[in-house]
């Protein structure tokens, strides 16, 4: 065990993480989780394993702000996520190969990981016409979901597209956009958000390192260590609600003041996630801090039933 | 009748696009340009509150997050009759300077380098080489030979692993790849460390914008970040404005010189013919007077001769593309209804349109804004375009090239950071004698038309809106990739990759290296191409699927 932990801490040196850096972040982690601090040295032992899980991301009708978020993650950082921590052999965005060639690698893993591999989805699927609206090398959308998803060991929808339809479901859905779960009939663990924190896209696969399971999830397939707690029960600006502190325009004395942001139309008390405590880029900011109104977007149809956004619940 | 080459997926871009080129005597003799995903956001618009419009487009991109969100404020601005207060200006270009920034590094780094550099033949440099090599080009720290062979380690262990990920099935060893082993490990080096930086410019527009990708504080009349204009969020923003400058100066622009080097035949092949800017940056109220990018027209390569821009000669084409009819319409008066009938070159081959100014195809981003600002004399693009020229020892035509692209990516990442830092001075200055104003109230009219007109990383982008009853009536983009992406016209004019594809060598057509390598330096983003939906109508459309 204490070879191990050596070689750990070598390793990390040799990435240029600090010991200190990393035992950050898995503090970080095991708290996102509602882990005990014993946990986190387990944390950073899952994190280091020498087999690192192929990751297949699959993306479909999106925007790749899904992607964008990932590549925000600091602890780790996402060269370390990429080289030490997962295989991922399928990624359009990030990956060298195009063409027949990435379609071989595609195939090479998924044929090789059968049932092992973790499948990560980002936007939905357009169903309409059989699916004529989205195509990767000749085949729909809809026909590679239904190839690969069903071969994973798991399929994670990250951001509210792949989890709920998102943006392309939209009414009136001009090309009936779905979820994973609708579109193919399968069981998927939900990371929503627009995009979601890549803290929990990175949690989530810990949990499945840490303790080879995936995380509780609520009614709606979201982890219950990011989308547990209403965002407006988190909310720093919480005891102005209390007071009836309200801030009535943007360019007010009480906006500068940071006062509620509820008349302007804010969607927190409607809406499950951690922006409030873990916040967005390294803790740096989220919606409410930076003066404007959380407009739900890790809810189902927040685009249709959260709307107009102005407005006060 | 040359051999046909089908590129599909075309990865390390935004989105979903198909190449096909037809390939003879080792060249690129056709080409056509193909989106394949359909989403239609203009519709799910309609009828919405103006207010909620930038969010939703916003959603147009990810990689290009904030600026579908500033267009779209805009030109809601605009119907409404607002101006910003100075100060919603100044924050507006300080998160569009961050954007620039950090799109214009990941793209150098992540999504096109590995076109350019080999990183398996990293493996086989002598780490003492690199780090004399980086030493003499730029005085960058983590430069020393224990950093390239700590690297070297990494990379070696990786490819041990037998795991390759994102790097399996890479056109590695391919003879297009020229650079020597010990720059490969330098590019190699750089491709890691600026995975890193990314993150860490990205929280720069987090400071003002609350979160990165896809900010939250901008509104119609100005922004909402009230409480962050505080002396340690301004000091903050300028220590990361400044970490990603000594980056920009000491790595990714000593990076593009170095590689260009031994890239120079690439100053000959990918150019286009017509150019469009539309400007940014405006310094005061007054457009596109007071735009620090200026905005203009060349044609037929003519820098000397900028052309005033009309927005009113822009019209869109959808002869080739699966959208009803033939006809050739301004933004405006878009009546396209989706049509997918089959997928045939020679017929219709894309959902993106086709735009064009004055009848012509246009090349937008990068090279079209430096191209205008050096053909008005902007002193800074002059200086840095000049000095890049120098420094690789290239003449002033082959910035009309794939190579030339690239450059003037690079060089406009270092003109706008370097203007960034007085946008940052004015907004101390205004704070500093107590101006906290970043919002105007305003009445939503109950009818109006808006336009936005930007300049964003990947080139001129259009925001149009229509106001009825308060409400969006009408709403285009006309998008930077579908002026750069988008396929023929009604006269079968090729776009600008599919002319820019013509002559491109083919090395071996089993590793498409050099064509992806032209196609990537548009830094295509085809989510945002493809958004266009029957403005008119909200049938439900007839597709005739195959």
């Amino acid at each position: 065990m204490s070879d191990r932990k050596g070689s750990v801490e070598q390793r990390l040196e040799q990435r240029g993480v600090t010991r200190r850096d990393f035992m950050k972040f898995c503090t970080i982690v095991s708290a996102t989780m509602g882990l005990a601090p014993s946990f986190v040295p387990k944390v950073a032992e899952a994190l280091t394993s020498t087999q690192r899980p192929p990751v297949v991301w699959l993306s479909f009708a999106e925007c790749t702000g899904c992607t964008e978020a990932l590549l925000r993650t600091t602890y780790p950082w996402i060269d370390t996520l990429l080289l030490d921590t997962v295989s991922l052999d399928y990624h359009e965005a990030l990956m060298a190969p195009s063409g027949e060639a990435s379609e071989k690698s595609l195939h090479e893993t998924v044929t090789q990981n059968s049932g092992k591999f973790i499948c990560i989805v980002d936007g939905s699927i357009p169903t309409a016409d059989n699916g004529v609206y989205g195509m990767i090398g000749g085949k729909t959308f809809l026909g590679i979901a239904k190839d690969i998803c069903p071969k994973a060991l798991a399929v994670l929808c990250v951001g509210t597209c792949s989890a709920y339809g998102g943006v392309p479901a939209m009414a009136p859905n001009p090309t009936g956009a779905k979820s994973i779960q609708d579109a193919i009939g399968i069981k998927t663990v939900n990371i929503p958000g627009c995009p979601p924190n890549p803290i929990n896209m990175v949690g989530t696969i810990v949990n499945y390192l840490l303790f080879g399971k995936l995380p509780e999830v609520d009614q709606l397939g979201r982890p219950l260590f990011a989308y547990g707690k209403l965002v407006h029960d988190q909310c720093q600006r919480r005891s102005h609600f209390e007071m009836g502190e309200f801030a009535p325009s943007f360019q007010s004395e009480e906006a500068q003041k940071g006062y509620c942001l509820y008349e302007l139309g804010c969607k927190g008390p409607e809406t499950y996630n951690n922006c409030p405590t873990v916040k967005f880029n390294d803790g740096t900011s989220w919606p409410v801090q930076g003066g404007h109104p959380c407009i739900g977007c890790s809810e189902p149809d927040f685009w249709d039933k959260l709307s107009p956004f102005y407005k006060p619940i | 009748m040359g051999e046909r080459l089908v590129i599909d997926p075309i990865t390390r871009i935004e989105g979903h696009l198909r190449i096909e080129v037809e390939v003879a005597d080792g060249k690129v003799k056709n080409a056509w340009s193909s989106a394949t995903l359909f989403r239609g956001l203009e519709i799910m618009l309609q009828g919405r509150d103006p207010r909620d419009a930038w969010l939703i487009t916003q959603r147009a991109c990810g990689v290009c997050t904030y600026v579908h969100a500033l267009a779209s404020v805009r030109c809601v601005d605009d119907a409404a009759k607002i101006t910003i207060p100075d100060n919603a200006r100044l924050v507006r270009n300080l998160l569009h300077g961050s954007q620039f920034l950090h799109d214009h590094l990941v793209h150098f780094y992540h999504l096109s380098a590995l076109d350019w550099v080999d990183i398996v033949s990293a493996l086989q440099a002598d780490p003492q080489q690199t780090a004399k090599i980086a030493g003499e080009v730029s005085p960058a720290s983590r430069s020393g030979v224990n950093d390239f062979r700590d690297v070297q380690n990494r990379l070696k262990k990786f490819v041990e692993s037998g795991q390759l990920g994102i790097f399996a099935n890479g056109y590695w060893g391919s003879p297009a790849y020229k650079l020597p082993p010990e720059v490969n490990l330098l590019a190699a080096s750089h491709y890691l460390e600026a995975l890193r930086q990314q993150a860490r410019t990205a929280r720069m527009m987090a400071v003002f914008g609350a979160k990165n990708p896809h900010p939250q504080t901008l509104a119609v009349g100005g922004v909402t970040c009230a409480t962050d204009l505080t002396a340690d969020r301004l000091a903050e923003f300028k220590y990361m404005w400044q970490e990603t400058m000594d980056f920009v100066n000491n790595v990714y622009l000593p990076d593009v010189a170095a590689v260009a080097g031994f890239y120079k035949d690439w100053g000959s092949i990918g150019g286009t013919t017509n150019f469009l800017a539309y400007g940014e940056f405006p310094e005061n109220e007054k457009e596109p007077d007071s735009l620090f990018l200026p905005r203009g027209a060349i044609f037929k390569r003519n820098v000397a001769g900028v052309e005033p821009v009309d927005i009113g000669l822009i019209e869109e084409h959808v002869k080739h593309s699966w959208y009803e009819g033939d006809q050739a319409l301004p933004p405006a008066k878009g009546e396209t209804k989706p049509k997918y009938d089959a997928f045939d070159v020679d017929k219709r081959y894309s959902w993106m349109k086709a735009p064009r100014y004055k009848g012509e195809p246009m090349e937008v981003g990068p090279l079209a804004r430096v191209l205008v600002a050096y053909g008005k004399g902007n002193e800074a693009v002059k200086k840095s375009v000049d000095g890049l020229l120098k420094t690789v020892g290239i003449p002033q035509e082959t910035l009309f090239s794939t190579l030339g692209r690239t450059a003037a990516r690079a060089l406009e990442t270092k003109v706008i950071g370097d203007a960034m830092e007085g946008w940052i001075t004015q907004l101390v200055e205004n704070v500093k004698k107590g101006d906290n104003k970043i919002y105007q109230s305003f009445d939503m009219p109950e009818t109006g038309m808006g336009t936005g007109l930007n300049d964003v990383p990947r080139g001129a982008l259009g925001h149009w809106i229509e106001i009825k009853d308060k409400k969006i009536g009408n709403y285009q983009l006309v998008v930077p990739s579908t002026w750069n992406l988008g396929p023929r016209d009604a006269a079968d004019k090729l776009g600008p990759v599919e002319e820019a594809l013509i002559g491109t060598p083919v090395s071996n057509p089993k590793m498409p290296v050099e064509i992806i390598r032209t196609v990537h330096s548009f830094d295509p983003c085809i989510a945002c191409g493809v958004h266009v939906i029957d403005p008119q109508s909200n049938e439900v459309y007839q597709f005739r699927v195959v």
